[in-house]
């Protein structure tokens, strides 16, 4: 094909129609106190490892809820377990523990 | 006691004011320019955060207020200055000469045909949060009946926190309100999926913030921070929604079956010109302006003339009531210290 010197830049838009929700309800069913984050960041600001690692519980969240696993999958890997995220989640959430039941549903699908 | 006091508004301000000055020992004059009581809330199903109907809050307060003197269906003509009170003028040709005026003129649900992009009045599914309530009142709406509803929108804030649209204030009541619906609606059609476009969520009220919580536990209502920029319509009728996912700092877009916008409160333009007959100014924010924000909101800068509920500015249903009777309460020491 002939180079014309310029490529196609795929949209950034979030196609909300398309989103695969199939990760996320299966997070929920296990830990329902997913749902009710309301992304306020103490996860993230207190993160021991997130300015290092990109980690972001918030993000992690979000990421099921937008369909984007294997980013989420990613930011995970720089989760210490240290428990901070839980001790300041002001909704009570207890993040570890989500960490891990999400790290074992990743497990159990091989990713 | 024979000091007339005429009460413009028979929504729940001004009903409330009568029921509070008919304890007093007055017989207040109550006009009203529909043909019913109870204003905007007369039209709603359901009340937060008990979820009562508004129909029985009507109702008991219309049950209080039947020794008044009630005129429907009538607006005021003209208001004159007397050296102590004022000669109203009603429509319906009674003149009254009364001593002091209580302004409960309410609100006006901003026109959401206003804001073109979202496509009020334009789409088949767009409809506002009071067309939703007529719905759940009547079960009688041309968008939703036998329709197969799958996924609904709520957007905040339509003719709020808009400058341009002229409104630069909060309606403050929206979003309790859009909560409030999106877990009605999630009643009404359990399979369907309800999102929630709003910038910020602002539940200051008695258990609002629990009502929050419970639309994200048990009604799976999705959350979408940012605001909605543009709407439009595919070949199946359907409404496409464009927004800013700015927690994923990403555009992002959604079809939707039906689209539910959040009118704002805004000022009565009818009680702005009753209110100028008295002298009565608008403040900067475009509603009725207090002698004071802070200490007295009843009062106004003219001599025995009161404020009371949304003619001042957003507020709800148990704000509205107090203030009612804070007003009856202010009217009856003004008369007391013109004796």
């Amino acid at each position: 094909m002939m180079d014309f010197g310029f490529s196609i830049s795929p949209s950034s838009t979030l196609n909300l129609d398309k989103v695969d929700l199939t990760l996320y309800d299966r997070l929920c069913d296990i830990e329902p106190d997913a749902k009710k984050c309301m992304a306020c960041g103490s996860c993230t600001a207190t993160c021991t490892s997130g300015p290092w690692t990109g980690m972001s519980v918030r993000r992690v969240i979000l990421g099921i809820q937008r369909g984007k696993e294997k980013e989420a999958a990613g930011m995970l890997k720089g989760c210490m377990l240290c428990g901070k995220c839980t001790m300041v989640c002001p909704r009570g959430i207890n993040t570890r523990h989500l960490i891990l039941s999400l790290c074992r549903i990743y497990e159990e699908e091989g990713k | 006691m024979k000091d007339n006091i005429v009460i413009i508004g028979g929504g729940i301000a001004g009903m409330e004011a009568a029921h509070q000055l008919l304890l007093l020992g007055y017989k207040p004059i109550l006009v009203e320019k529909s043909d019913h009581l109870g204003g905007h809330v007369a039209d709603w199903h359901k009340l937060f955060p008990d979820m009562s109907p508004a129909k029985d809050a009507v109702r008991d307060l219309a049950e209080k207020i039947k020794e008044a003197n009630i005129f429907l269906e009538t607006e005021v003509s003209f208001i004159n200055r007397l050296k102590n009170g004022y000669n109203v003028m009603f429509t319906n040709g009674v003149n009254v000469i009364c001593k002091a005026i209580l302004l409960a003129t309410g609100f006006e649900l901003f026109e959401a045909s206003k804001k073109e992009e979202y496509g009020y009045g334009i789409y088949n599914q767009v409809m506002t949060n009071s067309d939703l309530e007529r719905w759940f009142n009547t079960r009688k709406d041309k968008r939703l009946d036998g329709k197969d509803i799958r996924k609904v929108g709520f957007v905040h804030c339509v003719g709020s926190r808009d400058i341009k649209a002229g409104n630069p204030q909060c309606s403050k009541v929206c979003c309790i309100t859009a909560i409030k619906q999106a877990m009605e609606v999630k009643e009404f059609f359990p399979d369907a999926e309800v999102y929630c476009f709003y910038m910020d969520l602002r539940l200051f009220g008695k258990k609002y913030e629990d009502f929050y919580i419970k639309a994200q536990m048990e009604s799976g209502v999705h959350f979408i921070r940012g605001r909605v920029s543009e709407v439009s319509e595919n070949i199946n009728g359907q409404v496409i929604v464009k927004t800013e996912d700015t927690l994923s700092g990403k555009p992002a877009k959604i079809t939707l079956d039906l689209l539910v916008l959040m009118s704002g409160i805004v000022c009565n333009q009818q009680a702005v010109k009753t209110a100028s007959m008295v002298q009565v100014q608008t403040d900067s924010d475009g509603f009725l302006k207090s002698k004071d924000n802070i200490l007295n909101i009843i009062e106004t800068g003219s001599k025995g003339v009161f404020l009371a509920g949304t003619a001042t500015g957003p507020k709800t249903v148990p704000e509205t009531v107090a203030e009612a009777r804070a007003a009856a309460l202010a009217i009856h020491n003004y008369l007391v210290s013109l004796q």
